[in-house]
């Protein structure tokens, strides 16, 4: 045949990229479990130590930044996923039921998505701005329109406020990309089912109930499965909004990526003789599981769910 | 039934049909109320992006509480935020940001292209041994967050003497380790899976070269996915942030490290005082050339990213 003598120039096309792919892909994979599990990593000349005994782990456990981490990422997680999946939802299906001015809301909604995310998160955060001491600085829109006196995202902040603000701007970030995956799914729904529906004077909400969201459950399962992954992954979007300049953010307010940058650049041992870089390959590789943990739950629930 | 017509001949509304009207009008008015609320919920830190950058600094200093609109329209936010430069920084202004991030820009785009279309179509077209198992490796990682590399890939560009260097080793360091993307070399291959195959036969009867075919023939078939992943690489260079500020030396980080950049009062009365709408000013100018691509490359932003659901 015209195609067995190729096997050599196929790797001609092949060599250099997949070179690049063994280098920054393959083989950092491997390499950050083995950082992980020996406990003396030394990043300054590279070898492992002597003790393989997950002590990295140990540590990363005992550490009270790490928990927060984990926790503040969940909530992330877990509230701002389900609420912009819904609204996304809602939206969509409002659009689609619409026919002047549609294309021009679909443009508008559209718009959050071709924006740079830490520029949009510092928006946020001057909107909900407050001067730590009088005439620093004005109080943000959000403070004025509301005659608060709030501190949202400064130094002072707590948990929940600064929380607050930053699942809002998730939420709205991740608005444009459901909307135009759940259009693009309702545009294909067969017509005949709703004037199915029509004759038998089906109420709208059980058409959404039992026509609009059954067929869509798998784009429903996608967008959910690929937002909770890049829900896992949050940093830039609390950087933006809840922290101060640069890469500076509080400890209370690192997520599980943040912990994990944190790490780059700290060589040495901790007081327990545990590599920085040891801990910050062990939370890594934590995050890295509960997502694929995560990732699975979700195909599984989606194959018992989606239907057809 | 009682009565379809009245003596006039005009049909009389059924009383039935009036109340689903009013209730079609009700729910149209309500759903129009709803995305109007919505539309300019999304809005509105645009706005508000674009009145802060044209408020005086003496007004987001001194005032107590933010207006709608800037009480003194104030341009030259934007000229001074171009020039804006601090030691902290190194030094440098916009300018010598903008050009950081177009020369990544280019170089990874071209680059990072360029070799996904030969790994895509080796993959696509030709025949050889280890095809499927590179093409099942190549989607497994695709899976892998990228957090779980960023570790050693510290190590190994730090190791090469890249990382902080004040030369070709601040581009290296942020280009090289993403300079394949799996995700583009698989959204290429499935484009060049459907050109048919009796394409290939015939040029090669012609005596056609795999090189020649793949310039002549595949790459034009497959422009639009091409001029995709080509905006999306684009889009992620201007957009990257956490791993450039890590790696590069001062005078070589990217417009993101700009725009993080505390912008502060100069003036010898009040050292130090944030200036938020330089901050702002900053914002917008790192917003609009997206959005100058998106009204210019719409059709393929769209396609690229309901096709990946990966940003940037």
């Amino acid at each position: 045949m015209l195609e067995n003598k190729i096997d050599r120039k196929a790797w001609f096309y092949l060599a250099f990229p997949l070179l690049l792919l063994s280098v920054f892909t393959f083989y950092p994979l491997v390499k950050t479990i083995l950082i992980s599990i020996f406990s003396q990593y030394n990043p300054m000349t590279d070898t492992f130590g002597a003790y393989l005994d997950l002590a990295a782990y140990g540590a990363i456990f005992n550490d009270p930044y790490f928990i927060t981490a984990i926790g503040n990422t969940m909530i992330l997680v877990f509230i701002s996923v389900p609420v912009s999946t819904g609204l996304a939802l809602l939206i969509a299906v409002a659009l689609n039921s619409i026919k002047p001015l549609q294309k021009i809301f679909q443009t508008i909604f559209f718009l959050p998505y071709v924006t740079n995310g830490l520029a949009i998160g510092m928006v946020f955060s001057v909107m909900f701005s407050h001067p730590l001491t009088d005439g620093l600085m004005a109080e943000g829109l959000i403070n004025t329109l509301f005659g608060l006196s709030r501190d949202w995202v400064g130094v002072t902040a707590t948990r929940s406020d600064w929380m607050f603000v930053v699942l809002v701007y998730s939420i709205w970030d991740g608005l444009p990309f459901k909307i135009l995956v759940f259009i693009g799914g309702l545009q294909n729904i067969s017509k005949q089912y709703y004037d199915a529906a029509k004759i038998d004077a089906t109420p709208k909400r059980r058409i959404l109930r039992h026509i609009t969201i059954p067929l869509l459950s798998p784009l429903i399962s996608y967008i959910l499965i690929t937002s909770f992954i890049g829900a896992f992954k949050s940093y830039e979007s609390v950087l933006a909004v809840a922290g101060s300049t640069g890469r500076l953010l509080d400890r209370n307010r690192w997520t599980a990526v943040a912990y994990v940058y944190d790490k780059i650049g700290n060589v040495g041992l901790d007081s327990n003789f545990v590599s920085y870089y040891s801990r910050g390959a062990a939370s890594a590789v934590i995050l890295f599981i509960i997502i694929l943990i995560f990732t699975f739950i979700n195909l599984n629930i989606s194959k018992k769910r989606v239907h057809y | 039934m009682i009565q379809y017509m009245n003596p006039s001949g005009h049909y009389r509304i059924n009383r039935k049909l009036k109340e689903q009207r009013a209730l079609f009008v009700a729910n149209k008015s309500m759903t129009y109320f709803f995305l109007f609320v919505m539309a300019f919920i999304v809005i509105v830190p645009f706005y508000w992006m674009l009145n802060v950058s044209f408020q005086s600094s003496n007004e987001v200093l001194n005032s107590l509480n933010t207006s709608l609109f800037p009480k003194e329209f104030s341009p030259q936010n934007y000229v001074s935020t171009f020039l804006y430069s601090s030691a902290q920084q190194g030094g440098i202004t916009f300018t010598r940001y903008l050009s950081n991030t177009l020369i990544v820009a280019v170089f990874s785009t071209v680059g990072g292209t360029f070799f996904s279309i030969l790994v895509a179509f080796a993959l696509a077209r030709l025949n050889f041994k280890g095809k499927e198992l590179i093409f099942t490796i190549l989607l497994a990682t695709m899976m892998i967050p990228g957090e779980m590399l960023i570790i050693s890939n510290y190590i190994t560009v730090s190791r090469l003497g890249w990382v902080n260097d004040d030369g070709v080793g601040s581009f290296l360091a942020m280009i090289i380790p993403f300079f394949i993307s799996i995700f583009h070399i698989y959204l290429l291959r499935q484009t060049f899976k459907q050109i048919p195959n009796e394409l290939y036969y015939a040029a090669k009867v012609d005596g056609c070269k795999d090189f020649k075919y793949l310039r002549t023939v595949m790459v034009p078939m497959a422009k639009s996915s091409i001029i995709t992943i080509v905006i999306l690489k684009l889009m992620g260079a201007w957009n990257a942030y956490i791993w450039p500020d890590i790696v590069a030396n001062e005078k070589y980080k990217l417009v993101t490290t700009w725009l993080r950049s505390s912008f502060t009062d100069q003036d010898a009365t009040g050292v130090g005082r944030v200036l938020i709408n330089y901050q702002m000013a900053a914002t917008v100018i790192v917003t609009v050339p997206l959005l100058l691509m998106f009204i210019f490359f719409r059709k393929y932003i769209m396609s690229g990213i309901s096709r990946s659901g990966v940003k940037g």
